[in-house]
């Protein structure tokens, strides 16, 4: 009975100090294991939701469509129809969003319809190009074409 | 029976129960709180991309229209997708010539000569969102990871910029972003898929050569433009499960 109680305090200290590492690790996972880590997998949760908070900048074609339906006719049957509206005249949300305040630029066609109807080898066969040089002087695009519906007829 | 026996396996039966239910219970805790977003719900997509090599005409406009929209630097080497131009002699498809001014930034310059023998393409480039990613598996810290839907997502908050999956990734698609020292990649527009809209590069390529996929919606146009024509993943023998499928691929590229 002497001996179990001689080795009792010896246990207790034991006991103790692993109490006290099993606490101290506890609080430091608490403490820096951010929220939501393992929630879906090795990662914070809260990333997904910090990755789909980014501002918008282009505001997609559906919304452009959605006022100017004149244009949406103009561009049917035409070889341009696919193109989405911010190909060309690039970011609009803040137009999309205060359509009176926020005008957009027109684009130069010069730019524009040169980058990519410029002949180059590199471009597929079918694509239509031309020699811009050749072409036309240095007068716009648009005087010919339509940029909507391009073809002259 | 020995009573010892029969004691023992009583206790033994309880226990075996006692832990099933308790795993159980568990497995519930662990598995976490649904999700909560309104309208879009993770486990419904599984995001990839087609990219019609046939149709590129290196215009530039998605590696334009990916810097607006993500808010990349604005300097050369500083890329979340990129234009590559090849030029391959036929019989030589070991050894192409590969260049990509500004990444296509500024579109193609036309050059000079030009030898009509070689083959002449453009390849955009872009992450692949792999599901078994390289770089995934080389962070240290969890900080980069594949969301449920399938994008391979960076975890800005948590980066050391140790460039571990810098060298890791097998198609070069991460940088370190000079401002936070931190990895930055495409993140397929995650702010623009998780609201019904299409990626920047997608809403503005002209002809259609880049096509935004969920390979989990049926009726998705990416499953009728996988059936119908002969793709191919970049680099298939590193097995590293790329989503990015490419049409028109030539043996010569990288």
């Amino acid at each position: 009975m002497s001996g179990w109680l001689k080795d009792k305090g010896h246990l207790a200290r034991m006991a103790g100090l692993f109490a006290f590492g099993i606490t101290a690790f506890l609080v430091f996972r608490w403490l820096m294991v951010p929220a939501g880590f393992g929630l879906y997998g090795h990662y914070r949760a809260g990333a997904l939701d910090d990755a789909g908070a980014r501002p918008l900048h282009y505001a997609g074609r559906a919304a452009c469509e959605g006022c100017h339906t004149d244009i949406v006719e103009a561009r049917q049957g035409s070889r341009h129809a696919r193109i989405g509206c911010e190909a060309c005249h690039g970011p609009l949300i803040k137009h999309a969003q205060a359509p009176t305040e926020v005008k957009p630029t027109r684009p130069d066609g010069r730019v524009l319809c040169v980058r990519c109807h410029e002949t180059n080898p590199w471009k597929p066969k079918g694509f239509p190009q031309v020699k811009v040089a050749d072409h036309s002087d240095s007068g716009p695009c648009t005087a010919c074409h339509k940029p909507h519906a391009p073809k002259i007829s | 029976m020995n009573p010892d026996r029969r004691a023992f396996l009583q206790k033994t039966g309880k226990l075996l129960v006692l832990s099933a239910s308790a795993s159980v219970a568990w497995e519930a805790i662990v598995a976490g709180r649904p999700e909560t977003a309104e309208n879009y719900k993770m486990s419904d997509h599984w995001w990839g991309m087609v990219i019609d090599i046939d149709v590129c005409i290196g215009c530039g406009s998605c590696v334009r229209a990916c810097k607006e929209e993500n808010d990349v630097p604005r300097e050369p080497l500083f890329f979340r997708t990129w234009v590559e131009r090849y030029q391959v002699t036929p019989d030589d498809l070991e050894h192409p010539t590969v260049d990509s001014p500004n990444g296509g930034y500024d579109g193609f310059p036309v050059k000079d000569k030009v030898d009509e023998k070689v083959k002449h393409f453009y390849v955009p480039k872009l992450c692949n969102h792999c599901h078994q990613s390289p770089c995934v598996q080389v962070c240290p810290v969890g900080a980069t990871f594949v969301s449920p839907d399938g994008v391979v997502l960076v975890d800005k908050t948590y980066c050391l910029g140790c460039r571990y999956c810098v060298q890791a990734c097998p198609y070069g698609c991460r940088f370190i972003d000079p401002r936070t020292e931190t990895v930055d990649k495409c993140t397929l527009c995650y702010h623009r898929i998780t609201k019904g809209l299409t990626t920047a590069c997608c809403e503005t390529c002209p002809t259609g050569a880049r096509q935004l996929g969920d390979l989990k919606n049926p009726k998705d146009p990416i499953h009728e433009f996988l059936r119908e024509h002969h793709v191919l993943v970049l680099k298939p023998q590193m097995a590293t499960g790329a989503k990015v499928y490419y049409n028109g691929l030539d043996g010569s590229v990288r």
